[in-house]
């Protein structure tokens, strides 16, 4: 059971309070972007196996949306942290470096 | 390589079965091959296996990181079905369900293909004119499904509650030519044949890299060294955008858990496979007797080969409803598989932006069923350079394009 700590209400939430709401940090695009950029913002997601940040949203508790940066292949979680953000804050990057030296995602480093 | 038969059976059994052959060569890669598929799933053998029997091209090496038919074909609920809403669906699914009617006599190996039915059921309102229009659509493309009301279900399935408590049947969508078949059965019967026509399967073996000559695929890297290749299948589910990294380019799809889960054996009591969507569960029994149970895809990116547990709590709790007499069943395994998902969950067969190099992937939470068509038509895109009529519009480009195949309005779940 994945356990994610809302950063809105501090509440440890199990799974089934949450949903899940894809890739985090998406880039969107409005009128006048191309095909290829739609596509990206659209289709073309994120899927690493390993570091990966996502948007959670505590559906069954505050109902308030959050990021959280977790590991696909162990599902270890590194922390969750404000959805009003544009990438990922310099304290998540900093427990990511501490367990996965090296990373990369999008980006960010 | 000696032929399967009767007289085979007869023999053997007359001298302690000591004459059995090894059904597939382990040989050592070789330094290179005209055309490398990686993945030896369902998918991947298939592809190389009409590779070889249709265009005769048989200079072929299939690499798998771990045992053949080890990943989502060894996983799988077994369920084979064409009633797909959309008309490049079903002529695919549809090819591929022919080809299941024949294939254990074309392989020479029984792949148990057991036509009993499949049942769709419809539990809302919103299913059931669903289900009419996907009847309809399937009466144009030449798949042979009904509409059957909730008594004929009742007559079909003895052990269903047709009339609730939370979701009654209302009616279902009948494919009495549809069923399952025995999925390792499946790719150990297309590594046979492939290894019979002198192509190399070369198992423990991970592509960790994809060697490329500006635009053009030249090789690829494992674990047991460089192999050089000319033309390249990427036929890998779950683990497909690692593989489109490595050659390059980016893939629209996400990895995620699906499980499935058996009971301990009983007594022969469902004779067609039921699925109900609405609710998410699907029920069938095994030849052993066991109750193979399927439910939803988790909603998050994984890469465990688990699922979450709460999903094996809804799955049971909604069969548990329809088919009361299962409440007292012990289950005996559950399992999970990575599935590859597309924004329209429906498959890609096609070229991509390295040269020499395809790509099969997509076929999330129900690719068993495509085997046999999927392998067909990925081997004619290989083999000419071009798709065919069955994988054109399965193309990558399709997203950029806006060309959607959506199934994902017609079955949420589509095992
Ligand atoms: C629980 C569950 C239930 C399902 N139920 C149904 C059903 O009832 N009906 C249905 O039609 N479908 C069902 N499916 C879907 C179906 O199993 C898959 O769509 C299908 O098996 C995919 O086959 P494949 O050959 O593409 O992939 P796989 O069988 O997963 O084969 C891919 C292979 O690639 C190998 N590989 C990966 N990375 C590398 C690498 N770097 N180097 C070398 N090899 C690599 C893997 O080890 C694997 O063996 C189900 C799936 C699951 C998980
Ligand atoms: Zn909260």
């Amino acid at each position: 059971m994945l356990i994610l700590t809302c950063p809105n209400c501090g509440i440890a939430a199990e799974e089934t309070e949450l949903s899940p709401g894809g890739e985090a940090h998406l880039h969107r695009h409005g009128p006048g972007s191309s095909d290829g950029e739609f596509e990206e913002y659209l289709f073309l997601k994120e899927n690493p196996r390993g570091v990966h940040f996502e948007r959670w949203r505590h559906s069954h508790g505050c109902g308030k949306w959050f990021h959280a940066a977790r590991d696909t292949a162990t599902l270890q979680v590194f922390g969750t942290y404000s959805a009003q953000t544009t990438e990922p804050p310099q304290h998540i990057r900093d427990a990511i470096t501490a367990a996965r030296p090296g990373w990369r995602w999008r980006d960010f480093s | 390589m000696k032929r399967y038969s009767v007289f085979a059976i007869a023999r053997e059994g007359l001298r302690y079965h000591q004459g059995w052959e090894r059904a597939w060569r382990s040989p050592a890669p070789q330094k290179r091959y005209d055309t490398i598929i990686i993945g030896a799933g369902g998918h991947g053998l298939a592809t190389a296996y009409y590779l070889g029997k249709n265009h005769g091209i048989r200079n072929v090496a299939i690499i798998e990181k771990g045992w053949l038919g080890g990943g989502n074909t060894g996983r799988n609920t077994t369920i084979i079905r064409s009633n797909y809403l959309q008309d490049a669906s079903a002529a695919i699914y549809e090819k591929a369900r022919s080809l299941y009617e024949t294939l254990s006599q074309d392989l020479n190996y029984n792949v148990m293909f057991s036509p009993r039915g499949v049942m769709m059921l419809a539990q809302t309102q919103h299913e059931v004119r669903g289900y009419k229009r996907t009847v309809q659509a399937n009466l144009l493309q030449g798949v042979a499904t009904e509409w059957i009301e909730p008594a004929r279900v009742q007559e079909l399935v003895p052990i269903i509650s047709i009339s609730g408590p939370r979701y009654p049947v209302l009616g279902a969508i009948w494919q009495p030519r549809a069923g399952t078949a025995r999925h390792d059965a499946v790719a150990w019967g297309y590594a046979r044949a492939c290894s019979e026509m002198g192509m190399d399967i070369i198992q423990n073996c991970e592509v960790t890299g994809i060697d490329r000559d500006g635009d053009r695929v030249t090789g690829v890297q494992t674990t047991k060294g460089a192999i050089a290749c000319d033309r390249m299948g990427i036929v890998v589910a779950g683990h497909s955008g690692l593989l489109a990294q490595m050659a390059g380019f980016r893939l629209p799809v996400e990895s995620v858990a699906l499980q499935a889960l058996v009971s301990e054996p009983i007594k022969p009591c469902l004779d067609v496979v039921v699925m109900a969507n609405t609710v998410h569960g699907y029920l069938s029994q095994s030849d052993k007797g066991e109750m193979v149970i399927g439910g939803g895809a988790d909603g998050f990116n994984n890469y465990t080969q688990r699922g979450s547990f709460h999903h094996v709590e809804e799955t049971v709790r909604a069969l548990v409803e329809t088919f009361p007499m299962i409440s007292r069943l012990r289950m005996l395994r559950q399992w999970g598989g990575i599935v590859d998902m597309t924004g329209d969950r429906s498959a890609i067969i096609s070229k991509t932006p390295v040269r020499g190099v395809y790509i099969n992937c997509g076929w999330g939470t129900g690719g068993f069923k495509s085997i046999p068509g999927s392998g067909w038509a990925m081997a004619e895109l290989m083999a000419k350079g071009e798709p065919g009529p069955l994988a054109a519009p399965f193309s990558l480009t399709r997203f950029r394009e806006g060309q959607f195949i959506d199934e994902s309005v017609a079955a949420g779940v589509a095992h």
